[in-house]
């Protein structure tokens, strides 16, 4: 006889087994290494490292190996390792004005204090498959300039703030970050808040939010006042020191949007910030980023905010792609009980003309 | 089964357990509120049972027995993962029967057999606000639960009422514990909406992707909603149990072949295997 579906946990330890299996491949091609992944898919590396939240090329190139290239799935296991690590406190503020520039540009000015810096960009590559690659072989030495690019480039905003045209950034409150891995989110959400979930926030997500805004659900004119990355130094003051000290460096994607903005009763007409911020070569992440970042501040500054990146709850609640992935993907656990439950009122509803010649019998029931 | 390396008992930190202890106290102090907690990345997907884990693994001690159900099995696979789970972090003893558990954690049932004192059931809670579907807003709905304002919920069921002559809310069906919060059960089948009244166990209710936690104390007044002229009514079946023979408890509907063939069984394994061992005995 049929009996419901039994033995679930050795089914569940062949799947593992066959899954692994999978993930190895053909035993005849040689393993993937760490340092391959690390050194040959860096921007897949700097995506799991910028939503998964840790900067750890290693552990994030292992996530990607052990999930087989599904980034949101590398993400999610970086995201759990990191959840049992201790906290030992906050950094100080990047200081990315002090950046080691390797790549800067702004098509807001056609030259500016320090120039336009392309660096590595797939920019203006033409998208040709490179048949070469197929056989491997080493690429052509980069080029070496003869002036090293300027050691301080002024940022874009900063050289418009000297002008007063565009916002000044909000002055710091000395009071630690809120962290929303560590506590709930509260709406409304500090810009503190906000930045840090778009940080983490699936790129897709912000992608085709921050498209919506620039077509006309949102009211956003921006401009890409600056990209730049580059290295920067992390600082961290240890309590017992009483002073910061330099504990490494990271490299960062940084995009200052400037938007128009057409002034209030309390703020005449200037230009205002859209910020984003991620680890690596993100570029499209941290554009993105800038762009809903942007459009989330509507409200503050008193604009009709009717559009989806408008909605601080609407973004802030499903930019997560951990979340999003597990919620979605949960329809594949068993709801027996519930379609059981749907099935026996649906079968009353239809049986429902018979009935109503008998009111209320389930009244009397 | 040995302990994981390298994790604290139960795997989730003493800081991280003190904070949701901490919740679950204020979630008892006020039955059927949604208390916000620090929710914690767990290993296993959201959606999959990270809310009650985490509530489990913040009441779990050394000497507790674990029971794990998933549609009222106990093995069905992801009931399996998370008993795993627990016996790998925590290697605590975990068993099948309701009688022997001292903490059962759910999803989707109440057992059959009645809870006693002492007993905490653990609920995996997907979407903890009972009003989600009338209004998709947190900051609305958290102002709705501060002024009672549930006369959207009253509406909704009317509106059930006019277009199909009867309620047609099957699971997740709205409650009102001890008079004030209007609560999400979690998608229970309204069949055991009755079994969360007066309860001699503690009731806990675990949001891990909505970051929630709630709770019915034992001995706590779970009204589900009604009108007075189309009173609340659970599910009932024409067949009984092809396995255990009894017809009171909640049954799976299995399709036997492609022919219309069907047949139905507890959807509760252990109760219904009590249920046969009692019959056994008794030929």
């Amino acid at each position: 006889m049929y009996v419901a579906v039994k033995g679930g946990e050795k089914a569940i330890d062949n799947a593992h087994r066959l899954m692994a299996a999978e993930r190895r491949g053909d035993p005849a091609v040689p393993d993937l290494t760490l340092d391959q992944i690390a050194g040959q898919l860096g921007l897949a590396v700097d995506r799991v490292m910028t939503e998964g939240s840790v900067h750890d090329r290693e552990l994030a190139a292992l996530a990607i190996k052990q999930a087989q290239g599904d980034l949101v799935e590398a993400i999610f296991l970086l995201r759990a390792y990191r959840t049992t690590l201790a906290r030992f406190g906050a950094s100080e503020p990047l200081d990315t004005a002090a950046m080691a520039i390797r790549r800067r540009i702004s098509s807001a000015f056609k030259d500016l204090p320090g120039g336009q810096v392309l660096g590595p960009t797939y920019d203006y590559t033409h998208r040709l498959l490179d048949f070469a690659l197929v056989e491997g072989g080493e690429p052509e030495a980069p080029a070496v300039s003869d002036c090293p690019v300027d050691e301080r480039m002024p940022r874009v905003a900063n050289v418009l703030g000297q002008q007063g045209l565009i916002e000044g950034n909000p002055p710091a409150s000395g009071a630690p970050p809120d962290d929303l891995t560590r506590q709930p989110l509260a709406l409304p959400a500090g810009r503190d808040l906000r930045l840090q979930n778009l940080a983490r926030g699936d790129e897709g997500f912000l992608l085709a939010l921050a498209y919506s805004a620039q077509r006309g659900y949102g009211n956003t004119h921006p401009f890409a006042g600056e990209i730049r990355m580059g290295t920067v130094a992390v600082e961290f003051a240890p309590e017992e020191l009483g002073f910061a000290v330099e504990i490494g460096e990271i490299t960062v994607t940084e995009c200052q949007m400037i938007n128009q903005f057409r002034g209030s009763r309390e703020m005449p007409p200037q230009f205002t910030r859209g910020y984003g911020l991620a680890f690596g070569k993100t570029e499209r992440k941290a554009m993105a980023m800038a762009l809903v970042d942007r459009s989330l501040r509507a409200g503050d500054l008193g604009e009709e905010a009717a559009n989806p990146a408008q909605d601080e709850e609407f973004v802030l609640m499903h930019s997560d792609n951990v979340e999003a992935s597990g919620f979605v993907q949960h329809l594949k656990l068993p709801h027996y009980v519930d379609f059981q439950s749907e099935l026996e009122l649906i079968r009353r509803l239809r049986a429902a003309p018979q009935e109503r010649n008998a009111p209320d019998r389930e009244a009397a029931e | 089964m040995s302990t994981v390396q390298g994790y604290n008992f139960a795997y989730l930190d003493e800081q991280t357990k003190r904070m949701i202890r901490r919740a679950i106290l204020k979630a008892v102090a006020i039955p059927g509120y949604q208390v916000p907690f620090g929710s914690r990345e767990m290993p296993l997907p959201y959606g999959w049972g990270t809310g009650g884990i985490q509530v489990t693994a913040a009441v779990l001690g050394p000497s507790d027995t674990l029971k794990v159900i998933d549609q009222g099995a106990d093995d069905t696979t992801n009931a399996v993962s998370i008993r795993r789970f627990f016996a790998r972090t925590a290697g605590v003893a975990t068993t099948e029967r309701t009688v022997e558990a001292t903490l059962i954690q759910t999803r989707h049932r109440i057992p059959e057999t009645p809870l006693r004192e002492g007993q905490i059931l653990i609920y995996q809670v997907p979407i903890p606000e009972p009003l989600r579907w009338l209004e998709p807003r947190e900051t609305e709905t958290r102002k709705m639960h501060a002024l009672a304002d549930y006369g959207a919920m009253h509406v909704k069921l009317y509106e059930d009422v006019a277009r199909f002559g009867r309620i047609a809310t099957t699971y997740d069906y709205p409650v009102l514990v001890q008079g004030r919060y209007l609560m999400r059960p979690s998608p229970i089948p309204k069949f055991d909406n009755p079994k969360m009244h007066m309860n001699p166990a503690l009731q806990l209710f675990g949001a891990g992707r909505e970051k929630r936690i709630y709770a019915v104390p034992p001995y706590t007044e779970v009204k589900s909603l009604d009108f007075e002229d189309h009173p609340f009514a659970v599910q009932r079946w024409d067949q009984a149990c092809a396995l255990c023979g009894g017809a009171d408890s909640f049954l799976d509907e299995v399709v036997t072949d492609d022919r219309g063939g069907r047949m139905y069984v507890c959807s509760d394994t252990d109760h219904c295997a009590a249920r046969q061992e009692i019959r056994e005995a008794a030929e």
